[in-house]
């Protein structure tokens, strides 16, 4: 017993230094997401550059898709954006969801449909456009639904309106070819088998 | 003096115009408290370890927002954890339910406690024991006893 006592703090420290050496090697960032494996959350949002056609979850079924949450604002979004673009020329179908930046009314900033449409165009034009069409959410309520915690973010969606994957970062070919490849090749065999 | 003092009138003039920055109306106490109570609980979801309260990231601004327009429309506390734990999970509540998962981290201080007062207790025992031994020991020190007060008593007289 007088043994055990003794050495009943080394246990401890080694019990502590494993677990907190877990830690370091850990994602801070993955987190199990809530929203996967529910249907899409209803919205009705207009497309980006067409304003007067609206989106809403229904039209969005038939086929597996991603849901790429994006900004010209966000350096990360704009680095994904040439890679995208090249699986979407290997068949990907990609949709964009836009995260427009909040405008401050302090700094004299409002919300400006043609120069936000301006901006995108020119940076597609720069960048590769892997969009199928983008999906204007300005005021992010579709994104908060989601669950979306900043850009980039990618969900993938099946052929029935579920979320099936959330992924939280940039899409670049290791992520892809690791991660969400597999599960999208997934549910796009259930698609054809349907 | 009255440099000083002018000093500090203009310092707290600067905290409450900080103070005052995001201005938001409430029909009443109970929904500013509320308000106020939930941005402080629900954790930002993008930034590490912040409440929604503290944090300028833009879902922050956003889940504030939200929060804001729920409690003006009369909704509880209830409803709008439950609104945001539906999107973000439980991740952004700091007071995790208690489930088997949480079991361990809910439990851990009371496991904690007992294990402190077994120890003591088993400490209390043990010097308890000591103690009567030493008592029952001392008839047969005795000679020794005589010995070390001669002892005490040389050394007394030499100082």
């Amino acid at each position: 017993m007088r043994k055990l006592m003794f050495y009943l703090p080394l246990v401890l420290f080694l019990t502590l230094a494993l677990f907190l050496l877990s830690g370091l090697f850990s994602n801070p960032m993955e987190r199990e997401s809530v929203t996967t494996n529910k249907p899409l959350p209803a919205f009705s949002l207009p497309d980006l550059m067409q304003p007067a056609q609206r989106w809403q979850p229904a039209q969005l079924r038939g086929e597996t898709f991603l849901l790429n949450v994006w900004g010209t604002w966000c350096p990360t979004c704009n680095a994904e954006l040439s890679y995208m673009t090249e699986l979407k020329q290997q068949g990907v179908k990609i949709i964009g969801l836009y995260y427009v930046l909040p405008a401050d009314p302090l700094l004299g900033e409002s919300f400006d449909l043609a120069l936000l449409q301006a901006d995108v165009s020119n940076k597609l034009q720069q960048r590769g456009n892997p969009y199928q069409f983008n999906i204007l959410d300005a005021d992010r309520s579709l994104s908060l639904d989601l669950g979306v915690s900043g850009a980039p973010e990618t969900f993938i969606v099946d052929s029935n309106g579920i979320v099936r994957e959330h992924h939280i970062g940039d899409i670049n070919p290791q992520v892809w070819r690791n991660k969400l490849a597999p599960l999208y090749q997934k549910w796009r065999q259930q698609d054809s088998t349907e | 003096m009255k440099i000083l003092l002018q000093f500090l009138t203009l310092i707290l003039f600067a905290m409450s115009a900080q103070a005052t920055e995001e201005v938001l109306s409430f029909d009443n106490e109970a929904q500013r408290q509320l308000y106020q109570q939930l941005t402080a609980e629900l954790r930002c979801p993008q930034c590490q370890n912040q409440n929604i309260a503290d944090s300028n990231a833009i879902v922050s601004v956003d889940m504030r927002q939200k929060t804001y327009d729920m409690i003006k429309q009369g909704r509880q506390r209830d409803d709008v954890l439950d609104y945001m734990i539906n999107r973000y999970g439980n991740f952004v509540h700091y007071q995790p339910p208690l489930n088997r998962y949480t079991l361990l981290l809910w439990l851990a201080p009371l496991l904690m406690l007992l294990a402190l007062v077994a120890l003591q207790v088993k400490r209390r025992r043990q010097q308890a024991n000591e103690s009567s031994a030493e008592i029952a020991e001392q008839p047969v020190s005795a000679p020794l006893d005589a010995e070390l007060d001669k002892l005490i008593e040389q050394y007394r007289s030499k100082k």
